[in-house]
C-alpha cells in the first residue's frame, strides 16, 4: 500500500496545528517524524489514522481519496505512550482480540499469535496477566495487538518513552527487524534524535506542524538541508555561529574570525549561520585549519568516557563533547578549536549552503 | 545541612519477615555526605524510589535507622526532616504568578517580605525566570514549570537535602541540556546537598559527583562515572552503563592470560587462582575495542553488522557464539566481512560469578 498525504493542513480555532504537509508512504517502511514536543506528530497521526479531518489538502491510499473516511472504516492500528492492554485478559488473549474481532477460526489465531508472540519474544509469557510484565513487556503486548491486527498503517506515538533507558535500547533494537517482517507502514514519532538513528529508516523532522525534511534518516541526519532540520536533528544541541562575510573572512562581532578557504569563496558578502556538531568542536588543533576561539567554561558533565563542557562565547552556548574525562573550573576561560571541514553553514533564508569536506565525500 | 546517614537499613512491603526475598530493599549502610551531588540510578524495580522515600520521610524502613549527623530521624516527618522533594510532573501553582510560587515556601513558614523579595529576585535570575515573575504558571510552558518547581526547591536556604525524583524525564532532549547544566550550576553556587533518582545513565553520570547504582534491591556499586565506566565491580553496571553496554563474554584466564577461544592475550595484570568461581568473564567496553584489517595477527572476527549512529558507528561481530559491540569512527568504510578485533588490555575487567576481580599488576 502507498499512503500520500498532499498539501495537509489542520487548523484548530486559529491556531495551525498541520501546515500543508506533503509526504508519501511505502509499505513495509519505517517513518519517523522527529520534533519537540507540540511540533505536529501527535496531530499529523490522527491525519494519518482518520481520527482527524485536515482543514484542507487530501489522504490518498493507493491513489484513492480516503479524506474524510472514519478510523473505522480503515486499516489502522495505533501504539500510544502509555501502554495499553486488557488487564483482565492474558497476554494471549491481548493478541488474540483484534484477530478474535475479525472473526478468525481457532486454528488460525492461534497460528497468528504464535508468529507474532515469537516476534516479539513474548512465546513465554502468553499465559501470564499484563500487570504481571515488566514495562517492557507490556509495551511489547500492546504492539503484538498492533501487528495482530494485521493493519495496512501502524502509527506509535513515543511508544518508548515511558521505559527505562535499558529496555528501551533493547526494544529499539528488535524493532527495526519486527518491522521489515510485516508488510505494513509504520510511522513512528520521538522527540529524540538518537532514537530515530538507532532506528534508521526514513525520517521527517518536524517543527511548528511543518515538515522540514524527509528522506533516509541517515541521510537526513548527515545531509539537512535547512537549519531547522539540522537543529532538529542533534542531540547535544548544535553548535551555531551567526557570522557576516566580508571579502575573504567571516566575522562574529569582534570575536571570531574564520578566513574563507575551501568551498566558502564562491558565497557572496552577507549573512550566514555556521553550525557545527559538539563532537566537532576540539580542546586542541587537530589541523592546520583549526580555528582557536576564547571562551567561558559554564559547566562541565561527565559521562565516564566523555566529557560535556558547556562554554559560553561572547553570548553564544556551544557544547564541546570530548573524549575522556576534562575538568575545568567554572568560569575558567578555555581556547577551543573550530574545524572549518566539519561546517554546515547557511544562508539567510535557513537553507543549506555549504556541506563539510568530509561528508562530501562519503 | 548534615550528614545523612542510613544505617542498617532494610525494607519489606509486607511487613517484618524472615523471607529475604520479602525485601523490596535489601540491608545496607550508606552515608550522603553533607553538600555532595549523588545521583541514584537504577531499572525500574530496583528500590531506589523506595530508597528516596526513606531519606525523605515518606516511608518508615522495616530495619535500621536514618541519622542526620547524630540525630536519629527515622520516625520524622519530610517537613520535619527539613528537605525539599521535587518530582517527576511540576507541582505548582498554576493560578499563582512565577513570583507568588517561588515565594510560597517562605510565606508558609512565615518569612517576612523584606527577606523573600531579593531572595526570589536572585533565584528567578539563576534559573533564567526573570522575564516571566510576574506572568501566570499556567501560561507557561513544560520545562519553565519544570524550572518553577526547581525554585521551589531551591528558594529556602535552611534545608538539609533537595530530592529529586526523575525530574527531567517529561522534558523534551534539547531543554533537558539547558536544565541539567543550569541545575549543575546552582548546586556548585549553593552546596546543598542533591540526591538525584533515574534510571537515565546520561542524566545521573552528568550529574553526580558520585553515583550509586541499585540492582534487585541492592547497592551493587558506589562510584565516580569514572569508576563506574572503567571499573564496574558487578557485570550488570557493566551492562547498565554505557550504550552499548560492556561486552561481557565467557573466558579463561590463567596468570596474565587470558584465554578467549583458540586466542591467548596478554593482559596487564596477573590473576591467582580463579578455581572458586563457576563462571568467569571477561569485560570490555565498545570504546576499548578496535577493528583490525583481517589479515593483521590477532582474534578473528566475523563482522555482523555496521550501524551509522551519527557522531559514531556501530560494529557488530562475532566470535563463536559471542557478539562484541565495538565503536567505530564516523567515517570508517568496512567492505570486508571479516576483520581483526583488538582488544585495549588496560581496559580489560575480569569478573568471577559477576563481580569484578582486582589482580594484581
Amino acid at each position: 500500500m502507498e499512503l500520500e498525504l498532499q498539501n495537509i493542513s489542520k487548523m484548530v480555532g486559529k491556531e495551525m496545528h498541520i501546515a500543508d504537509v506533503s509526504l508519501k508512504l511505502e509499505s513495509a517502511t519505517l517513518n519517523i517524524l522527529l520534533g519537540p514536543t507540540l511540533s505536529g506528530k501527535t496531530s499529523l497521526m490522527r491525519l494519518m489514522a482518520g481520527l482527524d479531518k485536515p482543514t484542507s489538502g487530501r489522504l490518498l491510499v493507493d491513489g484513492e481519496d480516503v479524506t474524510g473516511l472514519p478510523v473505522q472504516k480503515r486499516n489502522v492500528a495505533m501504539v500510544y505512550q502509555q501502554f495499553i492492554n486488557y488487564p483482565n485478559l492474558s497476554v494471549y488473549e491481548n493478541i488474540a482480540s483484534p484477530l478474535k474481532i475479525g472473526g478468525a477460526s481457532k486454528k488460525e489465531i492461534a497460528a497468528k499469535v504464535d508468529e507474532i508472540a515469537g516476534l516479539l519474544k513474548l512465546g513465554d509469557m502468553l499465559g501470564r496477566q499484563p500487570l504481571e510484565l515488566s514495562g517492557g513487556q507490556q509495551q511489547r503486548t500492546a504492539l503484538a495487538r498492533a501487528l495482530a491486527k494485521g493493519a495496512d498503517l501502524v502509527l506509535l506515538d513515543e511508544p518508548l518513552a515511558n521505559l527505562d533507558y535499558k529496555l528501551r535500547e533493547e526494544l529499539r533494537e528488535e524493532l527495526p527487524r519486527i518491522f521489515s517482517a510485516t508488510g505494513a507502514i509504520f510511522v513512528y514519532a520521538t522527540t529524540e534524535p538518537s532514537e530515530a538513528l538507532l532506528l534508521g529508516g526514513n525520517t521527517a523532522a518536524l517543527h511548528q506542524g511543518r515538515i522540514y525534511q524527509f528522506g533516509k534518516t541517515i541521510e537526513v541526519f548527515h545531509r539537512p538541508d535547512n537549519l531547522i532540520t539540522a537543529q532538529t536533528f542533534s542531540d547535544p544541541p548544535l553548535n551555531t555561529l551567526p557570522v557576516t562575510k566580508l571579502n575573504n573572512r567571516m566575522l562574529f562581532k569582534s570575536h571570531v574570525e574564520i578566513p574563507v578557504m575551501g568551498d566558502l569563496p564562491a558565497l557572496p558578502d552577507a549573512d550566514y549561520t555556521i553550525t557545527f556538531r559538539p563532537h566537532h568542536l576540539y580542546l586542541q588543533p587537530n589541523s592546520e585549519k583549526a580555528i582557536g576561539v576564547k571562551a567561558k567554561v559554564v559547566v562541565t558533565e561527565i559521562t565516564g568516557s566523555e566529557s560535556y563542557i558547556h562554554i559560553d562565547v561572547a553570548g553564544l552556548r556551544w557544547v564541546v563533547l570530548a573524549h575522556s574525562i576534562h575538568t575545568f573550573d567554572v568560569e575558567e576561560t578555555i581556547e577551543v578549536f573550530l574545524n572549518p571541514d566539519t561546517f554546515y553553514v547557511f544562508d539567510s533564508s535557513d537553507k543549506l549552503v555549504v556541506t563539510p569536506a568530509h561528508m562530501a565525500a562519503v | 545541612m548534615a550528614n545523612i546517614t542510613l544505617r542498617e537499613i532494610a525494607h519489606s512491603y509486607s511487613g517484618p519477615s524472615d523471607n529475604p526475598d520479602d525485601f523490596a530493599l535489601k540491608r545496607l549502610d550508606l552515608t550522603w555526605k553533607n553538600g555532595n551531588c549523588y545521583a541514584l540510578l537504577g531499572p525500574s524495580g530496583c528500590g531506589k524510589t523506595t530508597l528516596l522515600n526513606i531519606i525523605s520521610g515518606l516511608l518508615v524502613p522495616t530495619l535500621g535507622d536514618v541519622l542526620f549527623d547524630d540525630r536519629v530521624v527515622t520516625k520524622l516527618s519530610t517537613e520535619q526532616r527539613n528537605i525539599a522533594q521535587i518530582f517527576q510532573f511540576p507541582v505548582i501553582y498554576d493560578t499563582m504568578t512565577v513570583f507568588q510560587n517561588l515565594a510560597f515556601p517562605l510565606r508558609n513558614r512565615g518569612r517576612t517580605r523584606k527577606e523573600i523579595e531579593p531572595r526570589v529576585i536572585e533565584l528567578a535570575k539563576m534559573l533564567g525566570l526573570e522575564n516571566d515573575l510576574y506572568s501566570k504558571a499556567q501560561h507557561l510552558t513544560a520545562d519553565a514549570k519544570q524550572k518553577i518547581s526547581l525554585g521551589r526547591g531551591l528558594i529556602r536556604q535552611s534545608v538539609n537535602a533537595i530530592l529529586f525524583d526523575e525530574p527531567l524525564t517529561v522534558i523534551d532532549p534539547h531543554l533537558k541540556w539547558a536544565l541539567r547544566s543550569q541545575l549543575k550550576r546552582l548546586h556548585k553556587q549553593f552546596g546543598f546537598t542533591m540526591i538525584y533518582v533515574t534510571h537515565d545513565q546520561t542524566e545521573a553520570l552528568t550529574f553526580a559527583d558520585e553515583v550509586v547504582v541499585m540492582y534487585e534491591g541492592a547497592i551493587v556499586q558506589v562510584g565516580t562515572p569514572e569508576d563506574l565506566f572503567e571499573r564496574p565491580e558487578h557485570t550488570f553496571v557493566g551492562y547498565f552503563i554505557g550504550s552499548p553496554g560492556m561486552n561481557i563474554v565467557p573466558c579463561r584466564v590463567e596468570g596474565n592470560i587470558l584465554r578467549l577461544q583458540e586466542y591467548d592475550l596478554p593482559l596487564d595484570r596477573s590473576y591467582g587462582d580463579l578455581s572458586r568461581f563457576s563462571k568467569i568473564e571477561l569485560g570490555i567496553r565498545p570504546e576499548y575495542l578496535s577493528l583490525a584489517p583481517p589479515a593483521a595477527e590477532g582474534v578473528r572476527v566475523d563482522i555482523v553488522k555496521l550501524d551509522d549512529i551519527g557522531s559514531h558507528k556501530i560494529a557488530r561481530v562475532r566470535l563463536d557464539d559471542h557478539i562484541f559491540n565495538v565503536i567505530v569512527p564516523e567515517l570508517t568504510e568496512m567492505t570486508a566481512d571479516q576483520a581483526t578485533l583488538v582488544l585495549d588490555p588496560q581496559h580489560i575487567n575480569i569478573y568471577g560469578d559477576d563481580i569484578r576481580i582486582g589482580g594484581e599488576r
